[in-house]
């Protein structure tokens, strides 16, 4: 038999109902792996060991009468932003302490209804704000990928970086991650693996620890484009808890994998060839193009002319939502207080500085500035008003194509402190990702290929809104094409 | 429009975080630094623009105005960094 922890969840799902193996068995190969390796590639913050052979047990259960949801018995790898009943849930901030949810969130829920396993939490960006998993209380995680004939440490991307070290270095089938900027979909490309963010509304954010609300978007990281499909169509849900779900069925996106491409028309934007992009980020387009058109999609250049405002906008309003979202975290109800001078002030003040990293920090203090008497109409406003022009430059696109291709980051992973200590250089990794944010649609990250030192390279489909189907099969058709088989080499 | 210390001070008040005196300079050049960059957004023209709020037109769900959830003290006590008596212990604020 193969090795357990490198099937596809598909695949693994499938053995599991065909009784090839017990879920008790696969859940102890994923807890053995970690156990092996969490040390080095920092993955997990929380290990669930003894929950996750409690949970394999159940299902082990329900399997053998022929029983058991979609997922039933996969164990999966859950982002630390999501809460989790009875298990520490710090979205990787200081400031939360040892906090235990006493609830769950509608995304972990829906995946618990569906049978699958809980193995731990993994590591992020501390409140997903990041796109190294450098500002983690927790320390960031190694990405299993390695630089041919070099041992210098990279980023496994952020926020998600933890879930995407995690799917890639086989510490779990699959993994929940989110995305306000781009923090699946960096991240998925930097490890070579499939990330997609689904239309805002379509995922539940109740029980998901607050970062940007109008942007915020849960979605999975995976192995394979049917993968992604499996775990999105189980995440999302409308759920009266969170208001801002959208109350519609959720479609069968399996059945899209693997749909022919013919006749699709693929929109290429010109604004997405920047300044500075590597010859090889250029190439792997090219190809993708290459690849679509081959599939008997047709190709139709698109202009989308305030893309260049998007990462500036962006900087105003996640801040912004950040600053009202995080006021809540002043040590009175849960996390970790301090005192200061004994006074309520200084217990606020005092609690926030030390419980807040310093990125986290910077954007409180700039999300605080841009709200502040005077300043909302020529920020705030003029931000959300640039949003709409960026939505409608989609619409037009999408009145002459059905979904956009482009890549998904302006480089490979790259190590850590490489960009050095200017914080707009780290913000330009979004570059790609960042519009489908603010617009509110679809976007897939799938691997395409490899630069010439070894490291996953990814392309981006955006769709229209509620079009998730355009993402997956045209993301299925580049997969198919590229062929990408190449994994990490083990050296941990 | 570029930030000084003092507005460094009064902003960092307003977000409830102690920011030490040394730090203060260095801040205020690390968020001139971000709002340099952001202010291309003035380039753009919005008039007449309305500010965005969905892709996927909804309106907001209504529901019953009924009672849905409570009667769990000690879950929302559950994480208190102090707790007495069925309530949260709070550093004094009346003298």
């Amino acid at each position: 038999m193969t090795n357990l922890t490198q099937l596809t969840l598909a695949d693994a799902v499938d053995g599991l109902k065909a009784k090839k193996f017990s879920s008790q068995e696969i859940t102890q190969a994923f807890l053995t792996q970690i156990e092996q390796s969490n040390d080095v590639l920092n993955a997990y913050v929380v290990v669930t060991a003894d929950k996750a052979l409690d949970m394999a047990k159940t299902s082990d259960a329900k399997l053998a009468k022929g029983a058991g949801g979609r997922l039933e018995g996969a164990p999966l790898g859950i982002k630390d932003l999501f809460c989790t009943k009875g298990v520490r849930t710090t979205a990787c901030s200081n400031i939360l302490g040892e906090f235990t949810p006493t609830y769950e969130s509608t995304v972990t829920q829906n995946l618990w209804d569906a049978g699958s396993v809980m193995l731990g939490k993994l590591n992020m960006d501390e409140f997903a704000m990041g796109s190294s998993n450098e500002t983690s209380r927790f320390g960031p995680p190694s990405n299993p990928w390695r630089r041919k004939n070099s041992n210098v440490k990279l980023t496994a991307g952020g926020s998600s970086g933890g879930s995407a070290t995690a799917v890639s270095a086989e510490l779990c089938l699959a993994a929940t991650a989110s995305d306000t900027g781009g923090s699946i979909r960096q991240p998925a490309a930097f490890t070579g693996l499939v990330g997609i963010k689904p239309t805002y509304g379509r995922a539940s954010r109740y029980g998901m620890v607050a970062f940007a609300s109008s942007l915020d978007q849960a979605g999975p990281l995976a192995r394979t484009v049917k993968d992604a499909a499996l775990m999105l169509e189980v995440m999302c849900s409308g759920d009266d808890k969170d208001s801002t779900s959208l109350h519609l069925p959720v479609p069968q996106w399996t059945k899209s994998v693997g749909k022919s491409i013919k006749g699709m028309k693929i929109g290429v934007p010109k604004e997405y060839r920047v300044d500075g992009m590597p010859e090889e980020i250029e190439k792997l387009w090219q190809q993708g193009i290459a690849w679509v058109k081959a599939a008997g999609a047709e190709i139709v250049d698109v202009s989308l002319p305030h893309t260049k405002y998007a990462l500036p906008a962006y900087y105003i309003v996640a801040p912004a939502e950040a600053s009202s979202n995080l006021a809540r975290y002043d040590g009175i109800r849960y996390g970790a207080r301090q005192s200061g001078d004994g006074s309520l002030t200084s217990t606020y003040e005092t609690t926030r500085a030390t419980g807040f990293g310093a990125e986290v920090q910077r954007r409180l203090l700039i999300g605080t500035y841009v709200l502040s008497a005077g300043y909302y109409d020529a920020y705030y406003l003029r931000a959300q008003k640039v949003r709409t022009k960026i939505l409608q430059d989609f619409e037009e696109a999408f009145k002459q194509c059905d979904a956009l291709l482009t890549p998904a980051t302006p480089s490979a992973a790259f190590g850590y402190g490489e960009k050095g200590d200017d914080p707009v250089a780290m913000y330009l990794n979004d570059i790609f990702t960042v519009t489908a944010n603010l617009a509110g649609l679809p976007a897939i990250a799938m691997p395409a290929g490899l630069d010439a030192q070894g490291l996953p390279l990814g392309l981006q489909v955006i769709g229209k809104a509620l079009d998730e189907e355009a993402c997956f099969k045209v993301a299925a058709a580049i997969e198919d094409a590229a062929a990408f088989t190449a994994r990490p080499e083990k050296w941990w | 429009m570029s930030v000084d210390k003092n507005t460094v001070r009064k902003v960092a008040r307003l977000a409830r975080i102690a920011v030490p005196e040394e730090r203060l300079d260095p801040m205020a050049k690390e968020l001139n630094g971000i709002l340099a960059w952001i202010e291309q957004l003035n380039e753009v023209n919005v008039d007449g623009v309305e500010a965005m709020t969905t892709p996927v037109a909804m309106t907001l769900p209504m529901r019953e105005d009924v009672i849905t959830d409570g009667g769990i003290q000690d879950q929302v006590l559950a994480n208190a960094p102090r707790s007495e008596d069925g309530f949260f212990v709070v550093p004094k604020v009346v003298e």
